[in-house]
């Protein structure tokens, strides 16, 4: 858990990791990950914006990404049933509140297996239960060998995670 | 379904659907074409003699009216952030965007100049022509855009940038597009050498524009 007040570079460092920003100096390592390919191609940056096409539905949102991020193939139908989303998968994206739109960007993470996820404010616009619902997840991802860093400012139901604590030098 | 395939389909699908910008570039054309014969008056000489020069200018103007958007859009919604962080290489990635981009807006300018040739008094032979010429410029249009498109992604407004950005490159694909028209329609230059090099300059720009662009796109990370 990434930590620290507003303007601390939480995200900057989240983005940072997933390749999005040039770094001036230092360098990043994943110790464990595979060798032949870089770290934001083993990334899933969840960030403040959905990356959803309004005229595209539900489904063909998910099913592009998983093409595109993973391999072909992907379990699109099982990630839409994790988030609840199956009644709406014909839906034009358009339509989606935004609790609905973040569920859909969580689709994305596992529908397309990544090891490391990078998770920036995840819990916002989400109601109770799906909070719980993500937490469920985030715990499976650890279960199975994962790596989550989330930036967050409240609790996201994982306990004994390890803090990391942003602020001016 | 690889990668590439699925940008592909996928930018094609939001093109042709509500909100997309596929038909704007045609309407455009539509418009520009329909107009002039009113501006310039019913000297049917002289409009068949500039017609293959209007329907050039028309094409060329309409194919960098929704080029703004081919990134801007996916920088607007964070999916450009995602797109770069794909297992396919990022030049591949606006490869398809652009190839994407031109079947949705170069592909209709060309089909639709034959038609628009009649209101110019073009001779329906030599539109078969300047249609052809079309065909062969219309890619690098797109392709020199693109990467106009990738500078500009990050800033607001940046359509009036990528014009000027831009149009100075396209210059010689006007140049030639018009030259190989004319030798095609009224001769007595042949029609060879104009058109090989608007060839020449699609294929460049089709291997030079998206690494140009995708250049760009990593100099943009803010």
């Amino acid at each position: 858990m990434i930590v620290g007040r507003n303007g601390a570079g939480k995200s900057s460092l989240l983005r940072m990791i997933a390749g999005l920003i040039c770094i001036s100096a230092g360098r990043l390592e994943l110790t464990g990950g595979e060798v032949d390919i870089t770290l934001p191609e083993q990334t899933h940056y969840l960030g403040h914006l959905d990356a959803l096409k309004p005229s595209l539905s539900v489904r063909e949102n998910l099913r592009f990404w998983a093409d595109y991020l993973g391999d072909s193939g992907s379990a699109i139908e099982s990630a839409l049933a994790v988030v609840d989303m199956v009644p709406l998968a014909d839906l034009p994206a358009a339509y989606l509140s935004a609790g609905q739109r973040r569920r859909l960007s969580i689709a994305r993470l596992v529908a397309v297996p990544r090891p490391l996820w990078l998770l920036d404010e995840p819990t916002s616009a989400l109601d109770v239960s799906s909070q719980d619902r993500l937490a469920g997840l985030m715990r499976h991802h650890l279960a199975g060998g994962g790596i989550i860093l989330a930036a967050t400012h409240g609790p996201i139901g994982l306990e004994n995670a390890r803090e990391l604590r942003m602020g001016p030098l | 379904m690889s990668a590439f395939i699925s940008l592909l389909v996928r930018d094609m699908r939001i093109a042709v659907r509500v909100g997309g910008g596929a038909l704007m570039g045609a309407l455009f054309f539509l418009i520009v074409v329909t107009m002039m014969p009113f501006a310039i008056g019913p000297d049917l000489g002289l409009l068949a003699r500039i017609g293959p020069a209007i329907l050039w200018l028309g094409a060329l103007l309409a194919s960098l009216l929704a080029l703004d958007r081919l990134f801007a859009n996916d920088h607007d919604d964070g999916s450009l952030d995602l797109l770069m962080m794909g297992r396919m290489p990022l030049e591949l990635t606006v490869a398809a965007k652009a190839i994407a981009h031109w079947l949705t807006t170069g592909l209709p300018l060309v089909l639709i100049a034959p038609v628009l040739g009649l209101m110019l008094n073009v001779e329906m032979h030599a539109m078969v022509w300047v249609a052809l010429t079309l065909l062969a410029g219309t890619p690098a249009l797109t392709f020199i855009g693109l990467i106009g498109a990738a500078l500009a992604v990050t800033l607001r407004r940046g359509g009036l940038l990528l014009a000027v950005l831009v149009l100075p490159l396209t210059v010689p694909v006007l140049i030639f597009g018009v030259a190989a028209a004319n030798a095609a329609i009224v001769g007595p230059a042949p029609f060879g050498p104009p058109f090989t090099i608007l060839c020449a300059l699609s294929l460049a720009s089709l291997v030079l524009g998206p690494v140009a662009a995708a250049a760009a796109l990593r100099a943009g990370q803010e």
